[in-house]
């Protein structure tokens, strides 16, 4: 190993160890009940924060400098049977890809926790927040610079359990705690999705890394190593992925219910990062989806159809926070458009600037409104709404629909229970009774001593 | 065969039943708790002697030192091997954080004599080679659950009948196993005989009803030590594993692999905890199952791995139920409870064990679930699904759970709701077990990687499985497909 190869080695290590120490400090403190001062969690974040993204920065000045596009980061194997030729390798990679998608998590990281730092200044609740906030981290971090489908898939279920949790923060209410619930659901559909497309990529190519996947050249160059229809079965499983993650048509019915999380976590995880790992994850394998026309065409309608849904919907909101997050949609859906042409390097570009545009409207929204309604009270009026010109255009009747359609947020979450949720908890409900039936009928009496549990089933009616 | 510095197993075994004679001569005495956790604690520390001095000899078995029962009946009646060196301490520490989470106003209805005895009849099981013996075993460990229903006035109907069945169909498939030639399509009857015996002991769908009976009927700690060791699991891997046909083991996967999205559909829809735990213990415990009969190497070792881990998450996840459970009597899961505030530490472990068990990463059962589902799809891609849709549906109970039990508005109480030191005891030592396997699995795979080979070697020596070389062979084979992590 040359000194150039040791120092990039020592970098990359600390870019990853960093998060990870963060978390493994905060996970023990809470476990053994010994909370950490606000002040003491503040600085240990900020340290971690800036230890991954100094050394990211010198990284890539070094690549800059020396002409070097693929960096891999190689940690050993984590585990290793040699006689099988299993080996869950911890590789890692810093590429044209990974380096904008990492700076990017770190920046914006690093901001929310600075805003974070006064906005949740003595709420029950900071170290939990901060918690989850490293487990986040660390799961971005693991996620770009991931160079085999294992580490992308433990960085991504990272990301998805500190997501829910935080969209469950405010935990004394029963709405955020649903709508935690309902992310997670999402969330866990979307990795069965993934887990599935990485077995079977590695059953075809019996390969991990996505250098083995990709045959040849390195981001973007790279060709699937798989054929046409393999690269259609694969992609369709990892564009589920995807669309669960990046809250895509017909998932999107997440992203509005994520805002009852604080506003920081909203601005980060929903309004900036989380939301466009669906579509890092298409950038990455996006040789893939090239491999397959028909696989092109359905990414390009899954963000068309995303894209206009979250336009209808961004606008007929009476929620600054949802609004936001259907605009969101919007812009995603129009990055998965980019990434289904084959636009990679705009694609990138449009995450970045989207993502930095959107944070900063999240954490500026609370106060902006506060300005608006100074403003109304000092000029004694509303002020004027400019309403889009292109809706003149439509009938009446579209028009309503229009918003009828918006407001209902497109009918994704009641689509969803009707034809998803309900089904199954009919069916493994007559399960249940058909099982109560036979254990009432081999003991001949009444067999289930937890029907005596009090039950104070909260009115689902009246649930958002 | 290798022999021990120390008669760790016949001492681990007997401590047990004389803790259960000291108990008796104590009576109901105030302190009976701390003895009895004083006696598991000490077979704990035994079973971690026996696994130390055995991976010391680096031998596939062993034998006791100053051998008791071979001066007795002239045979090896306890042997400790490769398959059965982690189990045995896992047992103990089941039994032990059981009884140590275990409250003081809680301690009459659960009864530790029985549990000591259950100990020993479980260990013994673990220790024992001898089929005949280890039959007789497996039937006599469904004597104190029995025993603790009759006490408590239940119904007994549902779990009897399953239980009689098994004993019933042991020792006949047995014996008519030994009576007929084993290179010949006769030995299928006595197989089909015990492969069901085994299935009913492990609770695989339809013959699940009595677990979910027991649980409600029984204590809960009672039903956690009977249930979570995975005894069933064990029976299938000594007197079924090696005689099936791959068809059949391939048939009972799938089977076990219904019952893991069956167990885990029906745990989302139960509304209280008890049950809940219970299906979601039968969905894990089914994967363990179906990895058992994918008998290629990867198969197996994702298996053993994912033994350890449901015996160590589950456990935790059923202790700290049963701690919520002792406070606030049943559990149920139409309400949201709020007990965060109240019990923080019990519910970061809530989550921490119910993670564990679905496999999240950084946990024990992490890698385990990898594995296991790189050899299921060696077998059959369809497989690698059917667990992969488990795990999603176990992970959304898990959280579900999380949320109904510890969030909401929280409710003032008269009682203490945190946890006392010996639950925080058992709690923590849990915790470092599950990180721990989950940060450092490479010593863990590694050494039940050994084991599962040697799993596969005794399964192809036997006379009449020369299909199962095959599978076997196409399962360990290196022109084998490769899944979640292999390479070439």
């Amino acid at each position: 190993m040359n000194p150039l190869e040791v120092l990039f080695q020592f970098l990359g290590t600390t870019v990853l160890a960093s998060p990870a120490v963060l978390l493994a400090v905060l996970g023990l403190s809470s476990l053994i009940n010994r909370p950490l001062s606000e002040s003491t969690i503040a600085r240990l974040t900020q340290g971690a924060v800036l230890c991954s993204l100094l050394p990211a920065i010198v990284i890539l000045a070094i690549m800059l400098g020396t002409g070097i596009r693929h960096v891999p980061i190689e940690l050993g194997n984590w585990v290793m049977l040699p006689e099988e030729q299993f080996h869950f390798h911890l590789k890692f990679v810093f590429d044209r890809l990974s380096i904008p998608f990492l700076m990017l998590s770190c920046v914006l990281c690093g901001v929310v926790g600075a805003f974070t730092r006064r906005y949740l200044h003595r709420e029950e609740g900071y170290g939990r927040f901060f918690l989850y906030y490293a487990m986040f981290f660390c799961g971005m971090v693991l996620s770009s610079l991931a160079s085999t489908i294992e580490a992308l898939f433990v960085g991504w279920e990272m990301v998805g359990l500190s997501s829910a949790l935080l969209v469950a923060y405010f935990h004394d209410r029963t709405n955020p705690v649903r709508n935690g619930q309902r992310v997670w659901s999402i969330y866990r559909l979307s990795d069965a999705a993934f887990l599935i497309a990485a077995i079977t990529m590695h059953h075809l190519t019996g390969r991990g890394d996505f250098g083995g996947l990709m045959s040849s050249g390195i981001w973007p160059e790279g060709t699937a190593a798989i054929t046409s229809s393999q690269a259609l079965m694969v992609g369709s499983l990892l564009l589920v992925a995807a669309a669960g993650k990046s809250a895509l048509f017909p998932f999107s019915g997440w992203l509005p219910r994520a805002m009852e999380g604080p506003t920081p976590s909203s601005a980060i995880f929903y309004g900036a990062l989380s939301v466009h790992l669906g579509a890092f994850l298409l950038l990455r394998l996006s040789p893939i989806i090239e491999a397959s026309l028909t696989l092109r065409l359905m990414v390009i309608t899954l963000g068309i159809v995303s894209a206009v849904c979250g336009g209808i919907m961004s606008r007929v909101q009476n929620d600054v926070k949802v609004s936001l997050a259907y605009a969101s949609l919007t812009q995603v859906g129009i990055i998965v458009v980019e990434i289904g042409l084959g636009m990679k390097y705009l694609a990138l570009i449009h995450i970045m600037g989207h993502a930095s545009l959107r944070t900063m409207q999240l954490l500026r929204a609370p106060t902006l409104l506060r300005d608006y309604s100074d403003l109304e009270n000092k000029i004694g009026t509303r002020l004027p709404r400019d309403s889009w010109v292109g809706a003149s255009f439509l009938p009446p009747r579209a028009q309503r629909w229009c918003y009828r359609f918006g407001f209902e947020r497109g009918f994704m979450d009641i689509a969803l229970d009707k034809w998803v949720v309900q089904p199954f908890v009919r069916f493994f409900r007559w399960c249940d009774a058909v099982e109560r039936r036979a254990t009432d009928a081999l003991s001949n009496e009444a067999s289930r001593e937890s029907d005596q549990a009090e039950l104070h089933p909260e009115d689902f009616k009246s649930a958002a | 065969m290798s022999e021990l510095h120390f008669p760790w197993i016949e001492i681990s075994i007997l401590v047990p039943l004389l803790g259960t004679v000291w108990i008796q001569l104590l009576g109901d005495r105030e302190n009976i708790l701390r003895h009895a956790i004083a006696i598991c604690s000490l077979t704990l520390v035994l079973t971690i002697g026996e696994l130390i001095d055995f991976v010391s000899i680096g031998s596939f078995e062993a034998h006791d030192h100053w051998l008791l029962l071979d001066w007795l009946f002239h045979r090896d009646v306890f042997v400790v091997d490769e398959l059965s060196a982690f189990q045995l301490p896992l047992v103990a520490l089941i039994f032990l954080v059981t009884v140590m989470s275990t409250l003081r106003t809680k301690a009459p209805r659960f009864s530790l004599k029985l549990t000591l005895i259950s100990e020993c009849l479980m260990l013994a099981t673990f220790s024992c080679r001898s089929s005949w013996m280890l039959i007789a075993l497996l039937i006599a460990s469904t004597v104190p659950p029995y025993l603790e229903l009759r006490k408590r006035k239940r119904c007994t109907r549902i779990y009897v009948l399953h239980m009689a069945i098994s004993a019933a169909l042991l020792p006949v498939g047995y014996g008519w196993l030994s009576a007929v030639d084993q290179t010949s399509s006769a030995i299928l009857i006595p197989g089909a005989l015990l492969t069901v015996a085994a299935l009913i002991r492990s609770g695989i769908f339809p013959f699940h009803l009595w677990m979910t009976d027991l649980f409600e009927k029984a204590t809960f700690g009672t039903a956690i030590l009977f249930s979570t060791p995975l005894v069933g699991a064990y029976a299938v891997m000594r007197l079924v594993l090696p005689i099936a046909p791959s068809w059949a083991l391939q048939s009972i996967a799938v089977l076990s692999l219904v019952t893991a999205v069956y167990a885990g559909s029906m745990a989302l829809i139960q509304r209280e905890a008890r049950r809940m735990f219970c299906f979601l213990f039968l969905s894990q415990s089914a994967l363990v199952l179906a990895g058992l009969e994918l008998v290629t190497p990867i198969g197996l070792t994702g298996a053993l791995c994912l033994w350890l881990s449901v015996g160590l998450s589950l456990t935790g996840f059923g202790i700290t139920l049963r701690c919520i459970e002792a406070r606030i009597s049943r559990v149920a899961l139409a309400d949201y409870h709020g007990l965060y505030r109240q019990m923080p530490m019990l519910a970061g472990f809530f989550l921490l064990t119910g993670l564990a068990a679905i496999g999240f990463p950084a946990t024990v059962g992490f890698v385990g679930m990898e594995l296991l589902i790189e050899g299921a799809v060696d077998v059959y891609p369809f497989v690698g699904t059917m667990v992969v849709i488990a795990a999603a549906l176990c992970g959304i109970t898990v959280l579900s759970a999380y949320f109904r039990i510890f969030t909401g508005h929280p409710t003032r109480t008269v009682v203490p709701m945190h946890a006392r030191p010996a639950e925080r005891i058992a709690v923590l030592m849990l915790t470092l077990l599950i990180l721990g396997g989950g940060l450092v699995p490479q010593p863990g795979v590694a050494s039940r990687y050994h084991a599962a080979k040697e799993l596969t070697r005794l399964r192809q020596s036997y006379p009449g499985n020369a299909d199962g070389n095959v599978a076997a062979e196409k399962g360990a084979g290196t022109n084998g497909t490769g899944l979640v992590s292999r390479r070439r």
